[in-house]
């Protein structure tokens, strides 16, 4: 083993890189305030290693990107504990960085002869943020799509270059492969490499220099090895305890949020996203901004940040002045202040602004929804972002919101759980079609209600007063025939939920057929399974089917349906306010009808 | 006395030196293993061949395939799984058909067992030829060549003709062993 070594030595010199390494020396001895620098090399070195392991499972491309980190995430062996240490690691680099900073400053340890580390020091800190930003975009969901877009707008306000340096950025005009694959070299190629090469002349230098000790020093001064390195090990291992925890905590401690990173829904430009923001720690700058309307923009995004920076750049020539040292520290502090209380500000905004909190809420069902489909049917060519504009249980409350609750409810609210500001002036279509919509239906104290026909001129009808006359004064073997009847119309529907229970009923089905047409005369008015020319209510036949309805948002004012008698309600497919694929994801939606894996059933 | 003070130093000096190595390697190679893990993943995905043998897939019809004894290449469709896509239909592989003198169907598999290159059929010649390192083959697949550098005659595949329409029992075999194992 010794005449290895010595082999070595002999050829490379190791074994005195080794104790220079080892055996520097540390004035007033080991401290944990030194700890910082080693921290973040550590955290640099485990973004290297998990970062490199997560670049062979990663596709940058507008239809790859979401697909293949969704496909590290939730199909791959620890995909979603490696993904969770690259990403809580970068969080938890942000404050070392900036401890790291504090304890350079106050320690003074930015005067003479270190101000070109200092300067390398800051460089690397904008690296690191310009990793954390460049990474933000990679999983390509809709918050690092959003939030990424208004980064790089901000590069647009640029004086003079401005636009041509956006459009550099993106690879084009708009967001798109080439965005990603920018961003990606940018990530894992470009800043990673300048990185290194200021990291190690960071090193370099500090070990030159040696280490600026915190006076007055405690002790007499020891080598690096094995106290300090002691205490550099134990708090490298407290940040990966703190970033395990990170990734673990809705695991271990309950509570709402995904385990690891989170992981959006697939980019898209057509679906608005108003729950988009930046990484936390960039939330100062965002809310920074709300102070600059219009044309000022610039002072706030690229100005004053500017400023500060330069006065941090400047600290080793303040720190010359009899006063600089405090004007630093000072300085520092206010900055770190300032921005921790504009973090709170956008912070406490949000919490207290209901639509930011619905957009949250809609952005993380999105999310579960596609995890679910794009798990158990795969992904489309088209990429991802197909399966959820194809999804009835996606769309179907979206267009009902914007299409349909101007008059109609469902169960109560806009389909999306929100309270429209019109009040509710046609029926609510929770639970169309079945036995039980049906039955309240034809209940003389709830047609007239605004559920039902009571927002709508048809509430002075013939349906209305036939039920409110008639049904009141029902013998009970009339009472169980309109039972049949309602079983058999509902049965028309086929709806899935229902789907057990109209195959257990056949015969009450059967009979309540018969019943519809002559017990309950509703072939008077009403088209059931025969031609009628002379009727003059909606069609019976499919009653709530896909088809029915279809047809019905087609033009509900069809002979086949309302006739001229229809209220208010547009001919949505005739007029060509909703196309025919929408109508269909308002329908399947409506009638309970969307994919549901087996899994899901079963919890 | 001093001695005992030393040894106690040296021995607490050891303790912290051990310490040390310890919680730092433990911070070091807990990101590796995460890496390491998923890397390997593949590993865990091999698939065994259903126990219901394998699928039959319709190729072509009778029709298409002439009685003159010569091999026709046909490509095979089947639904395939790639990562995170899933595609219905497309070519997973390809196969020459040949219908012998007594009106059987052999089904060769197009892929070369030496290194995977697929074959191309020499109509003058009557043999198969594989275009990468020469690999020579009679026209009802086997080794043409004592020198050939594949270890094994092309995969033939099991054939079933019903109804006028050829199916293929389609598989791939891992290649450059003399023995035929199935690619899981």
């Amino acid at each position: 083993m010794k005449a290895i070594i010595d082999w070595v030595d002999s050829r490379t010199g190791v074994k005195k890189l080794t104790h220079e390494a080892l055996y520097e020396r540390v004035p007033g001895g080991a401290r944990w305030r030194y700890v910082w620098g080693s921290t973040l090399t550590f955290a640099i070195a485990v973004q290297f290693i998990t970062g490199i392991f997560l670049w062979m499972g990663y596709a940058p491309s507008g239809q790859t990107a979401w697909e293949s980190v969704n496909f590290i995430q939730n199909e791959t062996t620890g995909g979603w504990l490696l993904r969770g240490l690259h990403h809580y690691t970068a969080q938890i680099m942000t404050v070392l960085l900036i401890l790291h900073l504090m304890q350079v400053v106050i320690d003074g340890a930015y005067k003479a002869p270190r101000e070109v580390n200092f300067w390398f020091g800051i460089l690397l800190l904008q690296l690191v943020l310009g990793l954390s930003l460049t990474g933000y975009l990679l999983p390509w969901d809709q918050k690092g799509f959003w939030a990424t877009k208004v980064a790089t707008n901000i590069t647009g306000i640029v004086p003079g270059i401005g636009r041509d340096l956006q459009r550099v950025i993106i690879g084009g005009a708009d967001y798109g492969h080439h965005t990603l694959t920018r961003f990606f070299a940018l990530h894992a190629g470009v800043l990673p490499g300048a990185l290194i090469a200021l990291l190690v002349a960071h090193i370099y230098l500090f070990r030159k220099h040696g280490l600026k000790a915190k006076e007055p020093v405690k002790g007499p001064d020891v080598a690096f090895w094995p106290d300090q390195v002691l205490k550099d090990a134990v708090a490298c291992l407290a940040v990966l305890a703190a970033v395990l925890f990170l990734i673990l905590r809705h695991k271990m401690f309950g509570g709402h949020g995904p385990v690891g990173a989170e992981l959006g829904a697939p980019a898209d430009p057509s679906e608005p996203y108003s729950a988009a923001r930046p990484d936390w720690y960039f939330l100062f700058l965002f809310q920074f901004l709300k102070f600059f309307p219009g044309e000022t923009e610039i002072w706030g995004a690229i100005v004053i940040p500017s400023l500060a920076m330069g006065v941090i750049f400047l600290m080793p020539f303040i720190g010359k002045w009899k006063l600089g040292h405090r004007f630093n520290i000072g300085f520092l502090f206010a900055i770190l202040i300032g921005a921790g209380f504009l973090t709170y500000l956008a912070m406490a905004e949000d919490k207290n602004n209901a639509t930011y909190q619905v957009a949250v809420k809609e952005a993380e069902a999105d999310a579960e929804r596609v995890k679910v489909l794009a798990t158990a049917l795969g992904v489309p060519n088209g990429g991802a972002v197909l399966l959820l504009r194809n999804d009835p249980l996606t769309q179907g409350p979206k267009l009902f919101a914007k299409n349909c609750a101007n008059c109609h409810r469902f169960d109560g609210n806009d389909g999306m759980g929100n309270q429209p500001k019109n009040s509710q002036s046609a029926s609510d279509l929770k639970g169309f079609g079945s036995r039980e919509w049906i039955t309240g239906l034809l209940d003389p104290e709830k047609i007239a209600t605004t559920n039902y026909f009571g927002g709508t001129k048809l509430k002075d009808g013939k349906m209305v007063k036939f039920v409110k006359k008639n049904m009141p004064d029902y013998t009970p073997d009339q009472k169980a025939q309109l039972k049949k009847v309602i079983a058999a119309l509902s049965a028309e529907a086929g709806l899935k939920a229902q789907g057990a229970l109209d195959a257990q009923d056949t015969a009450m089905i059967n009979e309540g057929r018969t019943l519809l047409k002559e017990a309950m005369k509703c072939t008077d008015c009403h088209q059931f399974r025969a031609k009628d020319e002379e009727a003059t209510a909606p069609n019976l036949t499919g009653y709530g089917s896909r088809e029915w309805l279809m047809k019905f948002l087609n033009n509900p004012g069809h002979p086949d349906f309302y006739g001229k008698k229809n209220d208010r309600m547009p001919a949505f497919g005739e007029k060509q306010i909703l196309s025919e694929q929408q109508i269909g994801l308002i329908v399947d939606w409506l009638r309970g009808d969307w994919f549901e894996p087996l899994v899901q059933v079963k919890q | 006395m001093d001695s005992q003070k030393s040894g106690q130093t040296d021995r607490r000096d050891f303790f912290r030196k051990a310490l040390a190595v310890i919680i730092g390697g433990i911070a070091g190679i807990v990101p590796a293993i995460a890496g390491l893990r998923t890397f390997l993943d593949p590993l865990k995905h091999k698939s065994d061949v259903a126990p219901s043998g394998v699928p039959l897939i319709q190729v072509t019809t009778l029709d298409a395939l002439p009685n003159d004894g010569v091999p026709r290449k046909f490509p095979v469709l089947a639904n395939k799984t790639d990562a995170w896509n899933k595609y219905v239909n497309v070519p997973i592989g390809a196969v020459y058909l040949r219908r012998t003198p007594d009106d059987k169907v052999e089904a060769l598999n197009v892929v070369c067992p030496h290194a995977g290159c697929f074959v191309d059929f020499v109509a003058e010649k009557g043999n198969f030829l594989c275009p990468c390192h020469n690999s020579l083959f009679t026209m009802d697949g086997k080794l043409a060549d004592a020198k050939s550098p594949s270890p094994r005659a092309l995969d033939s595949l099991k054939v079933e003709v019903k109804d006028g329409v050829v199916s293929v029992a389609f598989q791939n075999f891992e290649a450059g062993r003399p023995d035929r194992v199935p690619v899981s």
